[in-house]
């Protein structure tokens, strides 16, 4: 008869609870977090546990289960990630400088953003590219693997409250024009103009369970492999790699690499600071 | 010896020259991993960086993704990004600011708590809120150390103050007290 537990200490009671929360939730729903970096991940299953007023984590993994409301709140706490228009500035300074000349040479653009979350990087990226005369010729791919944050990066309306940091971080950035001229303000937000929606397609894509949907010429995975661990993230270098064209660019958060990950010899650096890479083997 | 302990030290107003003190104060045998956040702008081009490499023996970086923690080396969390520990690594998050901050001390101390329970020793220095007295009431309840410094001796005593309302503090130093008390952790756990 057992009367102690094995392992002594509520951390490694929550580390266990936790696992068997993620495996549950992965056999009943499908959807698979037992790969994302542990820290940020207890993290959003405590915030979880407290908005949903229980008491543990088992108590959470009981309501996830029977109460898909629930699951739909879960997954919309795993993947709200806070980015802002132009962040890092310096990025697309040097997409500008570096990348644009490489894309004029093509007839035609596809470029894929990996884990847009609302949207922000992705009309961004719109604005820089109508500025380069280029966007009538590229089609951005902009995925998510929650419904509800696609939903509000297609409308693309954002709060007026972060236009001052936006249009400072568009200067900086390169813009050439005045970034007002972007959107309409209405009450307390904006609505970005629908030119810059023309070329945009936003879709459902899952980069734990989901495989390779296209070839493209830019792949923009920033600031969302953070969030996985080593053996997730050796599949979406992977997945990446397997997408793009030879000589396609690819561009990660300013504090991730492709130092050890499975296909780094596989590029070469173009712009070191600004994390962005060109496909060579 | 590496990997299962670490400093964590938290700041915001009148950090720079805290940290200045703290820094300079370690000695060449302090073999810990020393972890700093330092409420900063989301603003790129801050030099903090090189600032306090110039201040310290150890090597002074803003760890990426997944980084290796090493004994003998001072990470400063990078601008608009929380910081977090595994075992073993650094991870990072946009998750969003947790009163108004990324970097939020509160963020690293409990993910260290949880990391490396016993083996975290948390540093409040001055500043002007609340953050971090959370984390280190974790830290605490992981079997941790808390060190304070002593609000009297801060430029903002808000932040110490928290801190001791929220967990007992092992130490309330002043602040060119911290540095040598650290020392002496690091010969101890040598021995």
């Amino acid at each position: 008869m057992v009367e102690r537990p094995l392992h002594g200490g509520e951390e490694q009671l929550e580390e266990i609870e936790i696992g068997l929360l993620l495996e549950g939730v992965f056999r009943y729903y499908g959807a698979d977090f037992r790969n994302y970096a542990p820290a940020s991940l207890r993290r959003r299953i405590r915030e979880s546990v407290q908005r949903e007023g229980v008491e543990s984590v088992s108590a959470l993994q009981a309501k996830l289960l029977h109460d898909a409301a629930c699951l739909e709140r879960f997954l919309h706490t795993l993947s709200i990630n806070v980015t802002s228009m132009f962040r890092d500035p310096g990025f697309y300074l040097a997409f500008r400088a570096k990348i644009v000349p490489l894309l004029r040479t093509y007839p035609f653009v596809r470029i894929w953003h990996a884990g847009c979350s609302t949207g922000e990087e992705v009309y961004s990226m719109a604005i820089l590219l109508q500025e380069e005369g280029l966007y009538p010729r590229c089609r951005i791919y902009a995925t998510d693997m929650n419904p509800v944050v696609l939903r509000k990066a297609r409308e693309g309306i954002f709060p007026l409250a972060s236009m001052q940091e936006y249009t400072s971080n568009y200067m900086k950035g390169g813009g050439k024009g005045s970034f007002s001229d972007y959107y309409t303000a209405q009450y307390e937000h904006v609505i970005f103009k629908p030119s810059l929606k023309e070329n945009l397609v936003f879709s459902e894509h899952n980069l734990v369970t989901d495989g390779s949907f296209n070839e493209f010429h830019v792949i923009l995975c920033r600031n969302v492999m953070i969030y996985f661990n080593k053996t997730l993230q050796k599949r979406v270098h992977n997945l990446i790699y397997e997408s793009l064209v030879m000589f396609g660019v690819f561009g990660v958060g300013n504090k991730e690499s492709l130092r050890f990950t499975p296909r780094e010899a596989e590029y070469e650096e173009l712009d070191a600071d600004n994390r962005l890479y060109r496909k060579v083997r | 010896m590496t990997g299962e302990r670490v400093v964590v030290v938290g700041t915001s107003t009148g950090g720079l020259a805290a940290m200045q003190v703290l820094l300079t104060g370690l000695a060449e045998d302090f073999a810990w991993p020393l972890v700093l956040v330092q409420h900063r702008s989301k603003e790129p081009g801050s030099e903090l960086c090189k600032y306090l490499q110039r201040c310290c023996r150890w090597g002074v970086s803003e760890p990426e993704d997944k980084e290796p923690i090493n004994a003998g080396r001072v990470y400063l969390a990078p601008r608009d990004y929380h910081l977090l520990i595994e075992r073993g690594n650094f991870a990072l998050s946009t998750e969003p600011p947790v009163y108004f901050a990324r970097p939020s001390i509160d963020v690293l101390f409990e993910s260290a708590a949880d990391a490396y329970g016993g083996g975290v020793v948390g540093v409040v220095l001055t500043g002007a809120n609340g953050d971090g007295a959370r984390g280190l009431a974790r830290i605490k309840a992981a079997g941790g150390l808390a060190v304070v410094q002593d609000p009297a001796t801060a430029l903002a005593p808000e932040m110490p103050r928290a801190a001791l309302d929220a967990a007992a503090a092992d130490r309330i130093l002043p602040l060119e007290g911290i540095a040598p008390f650290l020392n002496t952790l690091g010969r101890a756990a040598v021995r």
